[in-house]
């Protein structure tokens, strides 16, 4: 009897075993490490499993669209009091696509990651596609997913009392700057200041909630961070209409959507719906007017507005560009409504506006 | 020959108040300062706080958010379905302590109190109008009803309930199978059914706040109870194969943090399923704290089994009992009451561990707070938002620490 039992139990733990054994990948599994920068300079990614028929038909058949955004990020995404679902500038993009795959914005399923999570949602595929404020590099766009035209350009900034009156690095002659240590931010400051010649005095902390203490204690004349960062956090400063943003860039923050790699047609697609927004604007369509510029003579709008054979070749319906419109607004519309003057966080456009109008926000021509 | 001897009051100064005053604060001249000082300090720190807590924070963040905190971003024409679990929940409670009496009756009426001071708040924010707009009765009515009239009907519930069942000890089966069905039929509401018009899906990704706090801990304490009797039993088996392996079971987990078993599930478990076969990361995180908290309670209710003294067992034998009787009526009866303190300990902890998930971006209720501090509107409200959330964990830690203290008390752990 003992020993039947000890030959059953024997058998029931190999079966246990057996069963918490996953099926062997197809291709050899690389680990993935934790730390994105560490992972994205050596190893080659697994990269998502194909998906039969394409991304295109999985989320059509799904019904919705997994999309992956960061859980708190002022004015990109955070949960809405009314709605109770993610709004924000990259929670827009994301209905945008799924108005234009779908067309029903409401049909996202978001899935807030954190930075150690956002690779490998990519790479696995879990997500469709990754709106979460992510930088565009060289080794993220080979090792996580492609990505589609980025929709807001960050770039380290100054922000400075506006009684100072400095409109360019070299008006900050002397100046004294409040500046996290440790960072990149520390290093493209130093450059750009010493690029232009200019001496500045450094302040530095060590963590992020002193230096802005410090800078609003008057202990610097100027901070620098993120552009979107110090836009934030100007708003929550006790007099916010003392301070402003200059019109300078020190470093390159493309921030963009997405897609995982080695799907071609769901790429065009989520990079067509960016741009779209993008001639949109160029193009004066909003959400309130689409509906009278439907009917517009101008060839560009047309073909934007309701060309089969474009669509067709996106695998989209031929009013898509129409029901993103409708749903989400062009891109200024997007970014008024969540970083613009109107918001208490107030981001100046400065590189994000339209070609036309000294920004690099240039959609390739639609045809 | 007797004297008659004048009995004086007292010194004023050396009884009452004053008495008290004098023996304990200022009985020499250094306790009499470090008293002043005492005072100061806490009189500043005092005054300090009620000043912020009622002049200076801005309480409209947690306002306007009620809901976010509650449930996240569960849908809000759906509210009304972790509504009837709460009044599910508040019957059943009502006639535990109908049936039981002692601590339940206390928690019944806690949240009986609870309920009605909610309710006074929530009729002057909303106003008699709004509740009595339901009895239009036009379209799904049940989605618009205000928190006000649900206020009520579960006060009214928790009372029906408790008088319904007083002193009837026959209904304890019923009742503790209630709360089992209970259970399930809560997960079921919350889920919904795919294609169903009146309880549509909604999926665990659009679970949060403080009701996935809820089902995290819930759903975790509830499953890993068993597995963790089961291992305790399994590690004292005499077959080695499921000694081994409920040994190596629990040395493993206990030997990693939990963030990292979170992480695991999160970011590593994806690469290791198929293509298309998706899991939850919600169902990933309640599997990734349950087979954590497993472990640990499996070594608490080892300890409790170590403490039985094996004439328990001998004397059970010797009354023809089998082997699967003897653990089942003499020694784990006996052991789980031994443990009581540790385990509760172990579910307050889990219960808060909960946060944990905030860190793999989940919304429970820290995470919903940190999302909230994200919304435009309310940038730099920290204090304020952690104040609360940190309100809340502390109101059911104690809760549940109080009931295992009465626990404790009821079967006589520690003085039998």
């Amino acid at each position: 009897m003992k020993k039947l039992l000890l030959v059953l139990s024997i058998l029931f733990v190999f079966a246990t075993l057996v069963a918490f054994i996953p099926a062997p990948p197809a291709a050899p599994q690389t680990v993935i490490a934790l730390a994105p920068a560490a992972q994205a300079t050596a190893t080659p990614a697994p990269t998502a499993t194909p998906v039969a028929g394409g991304r295109l038909a999985l989320v059509k058949n799904r019904g919705k669209v997994i999309c992956g955004v960061n859980d708190a990020l002022p004015g990109f995404s955070a949960l809405d009091k009314t709605t109770g679902q993610f709004s924000g500038f990259d929670a827009d993009y994301c209905r945008a696509v799924a108005a234009a795959v779908l067309g029903d914005a409401t049909k996202v399923e978001f899935r807030p990651l954190n930075t150690g999570q956002r690779g490998p949602a990519l790479q696995t595929g879990e997500v469709d596609l990754l709106i979460r404020n992510t930088t565009w590099t060289s080794s993220r766009d080979t090792a996580w997913g492609l990505f589609a035209p980025t929709t807001f350009f960050d770039g380290q900034g100054i922000m400075l009392k506006k009684s100072i009156g400095a409109k360019t690095l070299k008006d900050l002659k002397g100046a004294t700057i409040c500046v996290q240590s440790g960072t990149t931010t520390e290093l493209n400051l130093t450059d750009q200041m010493r690029a232009a010649g200019v001496d500045f005095k450094p302040v530095v902390f060590a963590d992020i909630d002193p230096t802005y203490a410090a800078y609003e204690q008057g202990r610097c004349d100027a901070v620098t961070s993120d552009k979107s960062q110090l836009a934030s956090r100007r708003a929550v400063m006790k007099t916010p209409a003392e301070h402003e943003i200059m019109d300078v860039t020190l470093s390159k923050e493309p921030l963009g959507p997405a897609v995982p790699l080695g799907d071609d047609q769901w790429f065009n697609v989520v990079k067509w719906t960016v741009y779209a927004t993008f001639q949109a604007e160029e193009s004066k369509i909003t959400a309130k007017n689409v509906d009278e510029m439907v009917k517009s003579t101008d060839p560009v709008i047309q073909r934007l507005l309701g060309d089969e054979a474009l669509a067709k070749g996106l695998g989209l319906d031929k009013d898509w560009v129409v029901k993103v419109l409708k749903a989400v607004g062009n891109y200024g519309e997007i970014y008024d409504r969540n970083l613009g003057p109107n918001t208490p966080l107030n981001i100046p456009r400065g590189l994000n506006k339209q070609w036309t109008d000294g920004g690099i926000l240039y959609a390739p021509p639609y045809r | 020959m007797t004297t008659n001897v004048e009995s004086v009051a007292p010194p004023r100064t050396s009884v009452g108040v004053l008495g008290w005053l004098r023996k304990n604060l200022f009985s020499t001249w250094y306790n009499s300062l470090l008293t002043l000082f005492a005072g100061w300090v806490i009189y500043s720190v005092v005054s300090q706080l009620l000043a912020w807590t009622f002049t200076a924070a801005k309480w409209q963040v947690i306002a306007a958010n009620l809901r976010l905190f509650m449930v996240g971003p569960y849908p809000p024409d759906q509210v009304w379905r972790p509504w009837l679990v709460l009044a599910m929940t508040a019957v059943l409670l009502g006639m535990s302590a109908g049936v039981w009496g002692g601590t339940l009756r206390t928690f019944a009426l806690w949240l009986a109190a609870t309920f009605a001071t909610l309710l006074v708040i929530a009729l002057i924010v909303e106003g008699w109008e709004r509740q009595l707009a339901i009895f239009s009765g036009k379209g799904n009515w049940w989605q618009a009803i205000p928190a006000a009239t649900w206020l009520l009907l579960n006060l009214l519930l928790v009372i029906v309930g408790y008088f319904g069942t007083r002193g009837r000890k026959a209904w304890g089966r019923t009742v503790i199978l209630a709360w089992l069905v209970s259970f399930a039929l809560t997960i079921v509401l919350l889920q919904g059914f795919q294609k169903n018009d009146l309880v549509p899906e909604v999926s665990t990704s659009r679970w949060g706040g403080l009701l996935l706090t809820f089902m995290l801990a819930a759903v975790s304490i509830v499953v890993s109870f068993p597995l963790g009797v089961l291992l305790a039993l399994g590690r004292r088996s005499q077959m080695p194969a499921i000694k081994w392996f409920c040994v190596l079971y629990i040395e493993v987990v206990r030997g990693v943090p939990l963030v990292t078993i979170l992480y695991m599930t999160q970011i590593m478990l994806p690469l290791f399923l198929p293509g298309e076969f998706r899991l939850d990361n919600v169902l990933r995180a309640i599997a990734g704290m349950t087979f954590f908290t497993a472990a640990y309670m499996a070594e608490n209710v080892r300890g409790g089994l170590q403490a039985i003294p094996t004439g328990q067992a001998e004397a059970a034998h010797a009354l023809g009992l089998n082997d699967f009787l003897v653990t089942l009526l003499i020694v784990l009866p006996q052991a789980l009451r031994l443990v009581i303190p540790t385990t509760v300990g172990l579910f307050i902890s889990l219960f808060k561990d909960t946060t944990l998930a905030t860190i793999v971006a989940l919304l429970e209720l820290l995470g919903v707070g940190r999302s909230v501090l994200a919304q435009p509107e309310f940038l730099g409200l920290q204090t304020e938002v952690y104040v609360f959330v940190a309100a809340i964990f502390f109101v059911f830690s104690y809760a549940m620490s109080y009931a295992s203290y009465q626990i404790e008390n009821a079967l006589g752990v520690g003085k039998r």
